[in-house]
């Protein structure tokens, strides 16, 4: 009853500082997306996905914006258009019509609907087709809103396979030759099958800064013949679009949202425990060192100085090279190598003032043992002046596990924020102008940083009120 | 023998400038339930002969030697860990002598007085606080504060509760060293009168030390008086009160201020002693009024009437 009261004060006392409040919500929400994702997205589903490579991604475009872009954007991006036979979908039509006693022959159309202002990423064909010796053989149209119709090419379906519209010299070939014989000259750039297929047709195709794709219903009719009773054909169109989802893709096509939500919850343990297990075990070590003295502090602090001369970050990339740690024993390594740290020597400083402090003589007197007297009577009070530096410190192990990933040293599998900077950075994301790739992940290691730093920095004037008056 | 016996008992600590006798042979005894006020001026081994007793020992000692019987049994004899197990809080408790800041400051109160009976495991958490309520009210301490933290209490209150938390475990004997320096007189006066009744109800053997003649003079049965890490004297508390024989005790009684009649006050001139290299000899003859050629060489102890005595003035 007491403590619930006393914490309401405290945090009555905490939020009236803004800084306080605004920290907390930050962490509040970087807490809510964590458990979101905990739940939501089991860690062996995250990385299993993250790991999977291009065939659980095969829908998704390359390098896609998010999605949300197209609200701030002049030109509205295009979407990713999927049609697939299998699934009952509007605009999808397929009709087998029998040819005599075996032979069957098969219309499929798909049409949709085209009203974005600029030109897919990339269209393919995907086909699964059933049969014993003859596979299927297939013809494709394509048809643009203005009733242009387009043979793309011949195509025996054999079992699993795709047509890669993007790919195909011939169309190309075959889309400049039209567009020459139209205009009468070359146009200035190559005509991809994309734009060849979605363009205005009149002069501003000429040129690579003036097309623009012709809005309106586009169909693909795709005509075939079944040479056996048995035999089945069934195609999935995917029009690639520019923007994707709520943070865009990688050059992988993966969702790029997996990551980012479950970096969070992997940097707050991270930091948190980084940060807490090397305080409390800093802190019972200059404890001990402090109370018994002698031989015992004597060995503690030549430990402490000679591992405060070794250098960290080199020893750590060391580690990280000679076996490739998983996360968790990453955070192993940095605890052990820190534990020594230059905090062992501060509060042993404090520890060496409190020891002959009147209540700890008076512990003794009463026979406490030393066990009780450094974990009851001299770590509690130190405790609330470290609070402070304890916030503020989470985002430095936090900071730590991104540029280890930055650097390859990270964990290979799970997915965290650091990664995708690395593989933003070793794709050249800004190099080629896809800065959301870069922007996602930092912005969310900044306002980690910010909440903890934002909370700290007010928990440091409740617990040090000397700072008030400043 | 008596109840608590101690023999020849010293203690000297290591320091920079070189061995510090603090407790430089010292014997005494005191009868069950008596109290024994052991005066003396600032750095005389006050509080080190009482650490003594409770084994409560700085790291730098050089030489802890002696017997100390309690009950018979020598205590010197019992190693570290049966001494802290045995003799601690169960037979010789302590009030400390900054007993105000000896309260752990991030620990309710309540809990701190149980304490002791947590450690020695004798008793759970719930039996443990419900004997904190009963001495809180023995000291006179209102129940409700076993909820508080140390900073809310007063002085005096503090000081109950360092008492409380010295008789919790119904020790024997109880060292109170200096256990009204910091207070009040009305406040002093009511502690006094508590130990009284303690002393009285519970049958307690109190060493009270002090260097405030007439705050022993309300609980002492005997009165020793140390200078120099040695006891000079050690009487029954009506004729020391009445007549010291030391002349350093004399001095002593004509430096405090009495109620009825005119007194003219005076001081010991010269400084106290310094404990390490004491003189040969007496350690007060370079102050001493009485001083004669026998005082180079050390005074026995000699007994007149009841006191004992460590002067050569009373040689026969």
């Amino acid at each position: 009853m007491s403590s619930s009261k006393r914490a309401i004060q405290f945090l009555k006392s905490l939020f009236q500082y803004k800084s306080a409040l605004a920290g907390s919500v930050i962490l509040l929400i970087l807490v809510a997306i964590s458990i979101y994702t905990v739940i939501a997205i089991p860690y062996e589903q995250a990385t299993y996905l993250w790991q999977a490579g291009k065939d659980i991604w095969l829908d998704n475009p390359r390098n896609a914006l998010p999605s949300w872009m197209n609200t701030f954007l002049p030109k509205k991006l295009p979407e990713t258009i999927i049609l697939d036979t299998t699934r009952n979908q509007v605009g999808v039509t397929k009709i087998i019509v029998p040819l005599g006693k075996e032979m069957s022959k098969v219309i499929i159309e798909m049409s949709f609907v085209y009203n974005y202002d600029d030109f897919p990423s990339e269209i393919n064909l995907f086909y699964e087709s059933n049969f014993t010796n003859s596979p299927p053989q297939l013809i494709i149209y394509w048809v643009n809103p203005e009733g242009v119709k387009l043979k793309l090419k011949d195509l025996t379906a054999s079992n699993k396979g795709a047509y890669y519209l993007s790919s195909d010299e011939y169309l190309m070939k075959m889309l400049q030759e039209y567009v020459k014989e139209k205009f009468g000259k070359d146009p200035e750039y190559d005509i991809t099958p994309e734009i060849g297929l979605f363009a205005k047709y009149d002069e501003t195709i000429l040129k690579k800064e003036t097309t623009s794709p012709l809005k309106g219903e586009y169909r693909m009719i795709i005509e075939g013949v079944l040479f056996e009773k048995e035999s089945d054909v069934n195609v999935k169109l995917v029009v690639y679009g520019k923007v994707y989802g709520m943070a865009g893709t990688d050059h992988l096509r993966r969702d790029l949202t997996i990551a980012l939500l479950w970096g969070t919850p992997i940097a707050l343990s991270f930091g948190i425990t980084a940060a807490l297990s090397i305080a409390i075990i800093e802190m019972i070590i200059a404890a001990v060192s402090a109370w018994l003295g002698g031989r015992v502090d004597f060995i503690l602090q030549r430990i402490t100085e000679i591992n405060m001369t070794i250098p960290f970050l080199p020893t750590l990339i060391m580690i990280a090279v000679f076996y490739k740690l998983n996360i968790w024993t990453l955070l192993l390594v940095i605890i052990a190598l820190s534990i020594f740290g230059p905090g062992v020597k501060t509060y042993r400083a404090a520890f060496l003032q409190i020891r002959s402090f009147p209540y700890i003589d008076a512990a003794r007197s009463y026979g406490a043992s030393n066990i009780r007297i450094i974990f009851f009577y001299m770590i509690p009070k130190i405790l609330p002046t470290i609070i402070p530096s304890l916030v503020l410190s989470v985002p430095d192990f936090v900071f730590l596990e991104a540029a280890l990933a930055i650097l390859g040293l990270g964990d290979p599998i799970a997915p965290t924020w650091g990664k995708i900077i690395d593989d933003a950075f070793s794709a050249g994301a800004l190099f080629k102008g896809y800065f959301y790739w870069i922007i996602e992940p930092s912005l969310l290691l900044i306002l980690t940083a910010l909440g903890f730093a934002l909370l700290g920095l007010s928990l440091d004037k409740i617990f040090n009120p000397r700072l008030r008056e400043v | 023998m008596s109840f608590l016996e101690v023999k020849d008992l010293y203690l000297y600590y290591r320091t920079r400038k070189g061995t510090l006798h603090a407790v430089d042979g010292v014997s005494f005894s005191i009868g069950k339930g008596e109290a024994l006020a052991l005066i003396g001026e600032s750095g005389c081994g006050k509080s080190s002969l009482a650490r003594c007793l409770i084994r409560l020992l700085p790291r730098n000692v050089e030489v802890f030697d002696g017997h100390i019987y309690l009950n018979g049994m020598d205590l010197m004899r019992l190693s570290d860990e049966d001494f802290r197990k045995i003799i601690r809080w169960r037979k010789i408790s302590m009030v400390p002598q900054a007993a105000l800041n000896s309260l752990n400051p991030v620990i309710k109160v309540g809990e701190q007085v149980a304490e002791p009976l947590l450690i020695h495991g004798t008793a759970s958490r719930e039996e443990a606080l419900e004997k904190v309520r009963k001495m809180f009210s023995l000291v006179g301490i209102p129940e409700a504060f076993v909820e508080r933290y140390p900073f809310e209490l007063s002085g005096g209150m503090r000081q109950r509760a360092m008492i409380a938390m010295a008789l919790i475990m119904d020790p024997e004997v109880v060292i109170l060293d200096e256990p009204t320096s910091a207070l009040d007189v009305l406040t002093q006066a009511n502690i006094m009168n508590m130990l009284k009744r303690i002393k009285k109800e519970y049958g307690v053997t109190f060493i009270l030390i002090t260097h405030d003649v007439s705050v022993s003079s309300e609980l002492a049965d005997n009165v020793a008086v140390m200078y120099g890490g040695q006891i000079v004297e050690l009487s029954e508390a009506e004729d020391f009160y009445k007549a010291p024989l030391h002349p350093y005790s004399q001095k002593l009684m004509a430096s405090i201020p009495s109620l009825r009649g005119e007194k003219h006050l005076e001081y010991i001139p010269g400084s106290p002693v310094s404990l390490i290299n004491p003189p040969m000899g007496c350690r007060f003859a370079d102050r001493c009024p009485y001083r004669m050629e026998k005082c180079s060489l050390d005074p026995p102890s000699i007994t007149v009437n009841k006191s004992y005595v460590k002067c050569w003035l009373y040689a026969k």
